[in-house]
């Protein structure tokens, strides 16, 4: 019989799950629901008892690894924790949150605990499985063996597949946004602390740094993703670069619709290469087949040319729209709703006007 | 002052990225069709990876970098002709399957005894580097299975920057959520070092570093050892290109101001 756990860490403050945790444990109550299985949930906190109190509804088995160690995101302690939270559970299938912590980690535990790991899943489904040689069609309900199969993307986002796998503990991770937040009602409950032998700590977290550019351009809760290609940097009508007035526009952009920014990886590499460049952009803002996979309702692209590498980075955009000079351009190949063909110079200035009109 | 590194990178290699890629099925799983013969090229993180390593490599000499990588000996051959004649390194390949499907805990296996055999290596030395995230598997999981087969237990994962200190401590920038880096501060080597994108750009290709490198890297190439890569149960049920195709409405005989308002009401639509 499978039984279940979910990761969970807590954010900043020390005192909530992160959005991905609670996400995670979405998944996680469907999956035992599906599977009939126990579930636990098990948290990595300074202090899970706020936390906790919030997965009161859910009915599972609380467990917590806590204490200043723990504050912070490190791959020894982390590691520490999470096997001691899926030793004490006793789990055959963990998920937890694709986070930049529980990536660090989960694969080594995995190692640890003997199991396997899969990563970036997107959707679990079970699939019910008859005894071999009998017609799907003829399975009774209570000689049904039960399958999880889980899917996710290979080739940067360009190939889905299904798989499963027999072995246990079997780790996968979530992506973000592929399963609602769980919300429920708090109430004070019993945890379960786990102690954990930690050996010498070599790596000391001193803290996080924003992009040195000072304007923080990624917003991963933004609604519309922007995106800027290396349009924006070449010579327009009148022979010249405007670098400068595309900053300006690309801010202003930004400024009113709290949108997130995106780039190609050709405008980020010219910084490497002596060009003249947008001072806001660094790799962290490129999007497609080397850079991120965002998830945002709607975006917007501008001066990209919409060829496939760059349109992976949009796979889990929902509402595509794009700017572009050039009618064949790959964006208007079945890659986005609508395309507009203009100059996005002249269309971003007026739709700035008008969103600073509409906002006043 | 200089430390004397030694630096592992894995790196494999992937399909250049403006190929068409179409799944199709082969006795052993999934795989791509014409697989062998799309032009590739090393992967790009993990390029990253080289390039970073080469020049920490550079600033602490007697410092030295080893390239591991598994696929068929052709293949690499093909993308060593370039990659070569970038950075100084020493090729260690290994003869096994390319793609994405197979097993990421098996791939680790062979690369954690291929590292752990390597002559003259000292592992109190050693950095273990790599891209954060493959560009055919992209699980991300295959170095840090590496790191802890090989019991390095400080690892780091989306780098974009490492600063060595003189005691042998280094600062290391991680990608986290939102945008921004976790600044760790870890006492030395060993580590693992998961590379994104870095701060480098890539190197010019230089062929006396090319025909220095090619001296090593042939006889490697023929004595590659050959690896078979295990299922590990794993079973894929299904393969598919997605089939999302969407109707582009091309809007070409609308003013900047029409379009500013079509989008600004697009923008503002819940």
């Amino acid at each position: 019989m499978e039984s279940v756990l979910v990761l969970t860490q807590a954010d900043e403050t020390g005192a909530a799950l992160t959005r991905a945790s609670l996400e995670a444990v979405t998944a996680g109550l469907a999956l035992a629901a599906r599977l009939s299985a126990p579930l636990a949930i098990g948290i990595v906190a300074a202090d899970a008892t706020v936390a906790a109190n919030s997965l009161a509804s859910t009915g599972a088995k609380l467990l917590a690894v806590s204490g200043e160690a723990f504050a912070q995101p490190r791959y020894s302690t982390d590691a520490a924790a999470c096997e001691a939270l899926c030793r004490a559970a006793a789990a055959t299938i963990v998920l937890a949150p694709a986070s930049s912590r529980f990536n660090r980690v989960a694969a080594g535990v995995a190692h640890r605990l003997g199991g396997l790991i899969d990563t970036h899943i997107t959707a679990i489904a079970r699939q019910t499985l008859g005894a071999p040689g009998l017609a799907s069609e003829t399975r009774e309900t209570d000689s049904l063996t039960s399958a999880v199969e889980a899917t996710r993307w290979f080739y940067r986002q360009r190939i889905e597949a299904v798989l499963s796998r027999d072995v246990r503990p079997w780790f996968l991770l979530l992506d973000a946004g592929t399963h609602a937040a769980f919300t429920g009602q708090p109430a004070a409950v019993q945890v379960e602390g786990i102690a954990v032998q930690l050996s010498s700590i070599r790596t000391n977290v001193s803290g996080l740094r924003a992009p040195s550019q000072g304007t923080q351009t990624i917003r991963p809760d933004a609604k519309l993703l922007f995106v800027a290609g290396a349009g924006w940097t070449k010579k327009q009508p009148d022979g010249q670069t405007h670098v400068a007035e595309a900053g300006d526009l690309i801010l202003g952009f930004l400024r009113t619709t709290s949108a997130s920014l995106g780039s190609s990886k050709s405008l980020v590499d010219q910084g490497g290469e002596g060009q003249s460049v947008l001072p806001f952009l660094t790799h962290l803002n490129q999007i497609g087949q080397t850079g991120a996979t965002p998830r945002h309702p709607k975006g917007l692209s501008t001066c990209c040319h919409g060829e496939e590498p760059h349109v992976v980075g949009w796979r889990f955009i929902a509402e595509r729209r794009a700017i572009s000079l050039d009618p064949n351009c790959g964006w208007t190949r079945g890659k986005a709703d609508v395309v507009y063909v203009a100059d996005a110079f002249q269309v971003i200035a007026k739709l700035n006007a008008l969103l600073e009109d509409q906002a006043q | 002052m200089p430390k004397t590194l030694h630096i592992v990178v894995c790196a494999g290699i992937v399909p250049d990225p403006l190929q068409t890629l179409e799944p199709v099925t082969t006795p052993a799983g999934p795989g791509l069709k014409n697989e062998m013969v799309l032009p590739a090229v090393l992967d790009p993180w993990a390029a990253s990876a080289l390039y970073e390593a080469a020049a920490l490599a550079a600033k602490n000499p007697g410092s030295k970098v080893w390239l591991v990588s598994l696929g068929p000996k052709a293949k690499l051959q093909q993308v060593m002709l370039t990659i070569a004649q970038r950075v100084p390194f020493e090729l260690v390949p290994i003869d096994g399957p390319i793609g994405g499907f197979p097993d990421a805990h098996s791939t680790a296996q062979v690369l954690a005894e291929t590292i752990a055999a390597l002559p003259g290596l000292d592992r109190f030395r050693l950095l273990l580097f790599g891209g954060w995230e493959s560009a055919t598997r992209g699980a991300g999981v295959t170095l840090q299975l590496v790191g802890e087969r090989l019991g390095i237990t400080d690892q780091f994962q989306g780098v974009d920057q490492i600063t060595l200190r003189d005691d042998g401590s280094f600062e290391v920038l991680e990608r986290v959520e939102g945008g921004r880096h976790q600044v760790s501060i870890c006492a030395g080597a060993p580590a693992v070092l998961g590379w994104a994108t870095g701060n480098l750009a890539e190197p010019r290709n230089n062929p006396q570093i090319g025909m220095a490198n090619m001296r090593t890297i042939m006889p490697a190439l023929q004595k590659a050892r050959p690896a078979t890569l295990a299922a590990n149960s794993l079973r894929y049920v299904s393969a598919s290109l997605p089939k999302q195709q969407r109707t582009t409405r091309v809007v070409k005989d609308l003013s900047p101001d029409e379009i500013a308002a079509e989008l600004a009401a697009w923008i503002g639509a819940e």
